[in-house]
């Protein structure tokens, strides 16, 4: 009999355990998963001298590898902090940092206004940390470079254009073999702030062809060839399997993955290739906001890339725990200078120094 | 009374508590279904307020637009398990009966447990074999979503209808042994027969998990909202278009996303419960006989 009890008894105390241990995480994740006791151990101590400090972040996939990269260097300077970037894109970025879940978000994008009353924990400070360029890549034999007008790509991607030796690409590459290959268009399976900036960028420059309008998702054609992958990678990986394959991918993935990418017709009229430097040129000619909100998009700029968007790290400015506050303070002063150096070797681009030191200053407003 | 012992066990402590956890437990799953079934038809009513019956007759899926259409997903849905289930029923039916009729008792077992152990794969794994070995030939299509859920689904249709085969009398077999039946006669006349509403019902067993199955999907059906005919197109389903768009979706995005699941929930809902009443139907007209 006594046997029987206890085995009857064991999922009972299981199931006990289970709900004492998710508790406990519920009051974590507000002071974001801190070993146990450590809170305590700030109000004792002076904030500078505190005990490990933990910050986590969550968002940008855009900014992911910069933030992996930078948070490995600002931890061996500083054994005392501990960051944690989990991505999960830049929606879910924003969402975790209303919901206080997170101490800062990664986002490729400011807060939509009707999103703005969610916000649990007041005023809310954006830090941009990069630009980078969306590459256009492709992959059809006998043009080892590619010029492109906003208004040839908006028709190639929308389905208007649909072989390679169409007379309006020809016209911009009077070198190039094109041959007669359909062209794949090749988009994103997810919602994605490519995406939303790749469209956005189009519906702006293309001077009215492009009629997909913009989001982090869109209404894709689906006659002709058309193709979809899950994030950049997986774009990237269709361009390079697909003959006549064209498709929107981070610089750094079309790099990876040893892809060929178009040069883009400018605001000024020259076509330029996606570079760092190409892109930091996109930052230096963009009217920036009072918040510190810009697009970098069609930037106006002779040596700008057009398609250059930019990231942000979004942080409250009225921090609840000093320790915390001072640890993000830091961080935040390493991405924006000595992390900037971090950039180019990830095919991002740092920001233009006015905007560096407008970013900078901002810091001051953390309190 | 002493003489006529309760063989109910009523009164005894260890008895009383597992009456009370066994009814906590069900009351539990009652309870959570109704949860989820009210925040999640809180959280669909925005969209469907601002669609209207549009939201399951249109097409159009724009987020710039608020325009949210769930036609195209639904038919895909409903498209591949379809596909899913007209290759899977055929192999899993050969599968079932090559085990209880064919095959000799020393493969039997090693038999059953490799057919289990596919269901233990998991659905990314799948995904990624459809993404790299049949997507480069197929493309990312119905086709290809359909073929990944089929073999997903085999094990759940193969070891149901097993279980009801297994249950067909010694006595009509032999009868038709006895008649003068070959084997697939035997089968034709006295194993088929007596399994026919079990089977039924294991399919739709099958139906019902093909039609939520999400990763897979979402990885090999290649994601543009069209509604075609040829399994050669691409497509997308519900819960693919759910796991793609949720993370950077807009407030009323959210709100349509969450009014695909319901929809969803209530269709394979649907398919468990006629599943379900036909496995019992048929479970206790062999029982009885």
């Amino acid at each position: 009999m006594n046997t029987r009890i206890a085995f009857l008894a064991t999922p009972l105390l299981f199931g006990a355990l289970l709900t004492s241990c998710s508790k406990k995480d519920d009051a974590g994740t507000g002071s974001a998963k801190m070993p146990a006791g450590s809170d305590n151990g700030y109000k004792d101590v002076k904030p500078t001298e505190a005990g490990p400090v933990s910050l986590s972040a969550s968002g940008s996939t855009f900014q992911k590898a910069f933030q992996e990269v930078a948070m490995d260097s600002f931890m061996k300077a500083h054994p005392d902090v501990k960051l944690t970037y989990g991505g999960g894109g830049s929606g879910k970025g924003r969402q975790d940092l209303s919901d206080m879940v997170v101490d800062f978000a990664g986002s490729d994008s400011a807060f939509k206004d009707a999103d703005k009353a969610k916000i649990k924990g007041g005023d809310v400070l954006y830090f941009p940390v990069l630009l980078g360029p969306i590459s256009v890549s492709y992959n059809v034999s006998g043009a080892d470079k590619l010029n492109l007008s906003p208004g040839v790509l908006a028709k190639i991607m929308q389905g208007d254009i649909k072989k390679w030796n169409d007379p309006a690409i020809v016209a911009d590459n009077k070198d190039a073999k094109l041959p007669s290959e359909d062209i794949t268009v090749v988009h994103r399976a997810d919602g994605s702030g490519t995406t939303d900036n790749f469209t956005k960028y189009l519906d702006a420059a293309s001077g009215g062809a492009w009629k997909l309008k913009s989001g982090s998702t869109v209404d894709w054609p689906t006659a002709g060839k058309v193709q979809a992958g899950q994030g950049n990678g997986g774009v990237a990986q269709i361009v390079k399997s697909t003959s006549g394959a064209i498709g929107y991918v981070d610089l750094s993935d079309a790099k990876a993955a040893n892809l060929k990418y178009a040069s883009i017709k400018n605001k000024a009229g020259q076509f330029i290739e996606p570079t760092a430097a190409s892109a930091s040129a996109a930052g230096d000619s963009i009217d920036v906001k009072d918040d510190l909100t810009f697009s970098a998009l069609d930037s106006k700029g002779d040596a700008a890339y057009p398609i250059t968007y930019q990231s942000w790290v979004i942080v409250y400015a009225k921090q609840a725990n000093p320790a915390k506050g001072a640890a993000l303070k830091q961080y935040l002063t390493y991405l924006l200078g000595d992390g900037q150096k971090e950039l180019a070797a990830l095919d991002f681009a740092p920001l233009p120094k006015s905007l560096q030191d407008k970013a900078t200053a901002q810091l001051a407003k953390i309190q | 009374m002493a003489t006529q012992p309760d063989l109910r066990g009523k009164g005894q402590p260890a008895d009383k508590t597992f009456g009370g956890l066994a009814i906590g437990a069900a009351a539990l799953v009652l309870l959570i279904l109704a949860l989820i079934a009210i925040t999640m038809t809180s959280r669909a009513l925005p969209v469907l307020r601002h669609m209207g019956l549009g939201f399951f007759t249109s097409s159009t899926w724009s987020e710039h637009d608020n325009n949210f259409g769930a036609l195209p997903f639904i038919w895909g849905t409903v498209y591949t398990a379809f596909i899913a289930i007209v290759l899977a029923v055929p192999v899993s039916l050969g599968v079932a009966l090559f085990i209880t009729q064919v095959a000799p008792p020393k493969l039997k077992r090693p038999l059953v447990y490799l057919i289990d152990l596919l269901a233990v794969v998991p659905s990314v794994v799948f995904g990624l074999w459809g993404v790299l070995m049949l997507a480069p030939h197929l493309n990312r299509s119905f086709l290809t979503a359909g073929i990944i859920l089929a073999i997903m689904i085999v094990p759940i249709i193969t070891s149901l209808a097993r279980e009801v085969i297994e249950t067909t009398a010694q006595a009509d077999k032999e009868a038709a042994y006895a008649l003068g039946a070959t084997r697939w006669e035997m089968i034709g006349a006295a194993v088929l027969p007596h399994s026919k509403a079990g089977i039924v019902g294991a399919v739709m067993l099958g139906l019902g998990r093909a039609m939520g199955e999400t990763i897979a999907a979402a990885l090999v059906i290649g994601s543009s909202a069209q509604i075609a005919l040829s399994p050669f197109k691409s497509g997308d389903s519900m819960p693919a278009v759910i796991a793609n768009q949720w993370g950077e979706a807009s407030e009323l995005q959210k709100s349509a996303l969450i009014a695909l699941a319901l929809t969803l929930f209530v269709m394979t809902i649907i398919v468990n419960l006629i599943a379900s009443r036909i496995v019992q139907r048929s479970l206790k007209k062999t029982r009885g006989a």
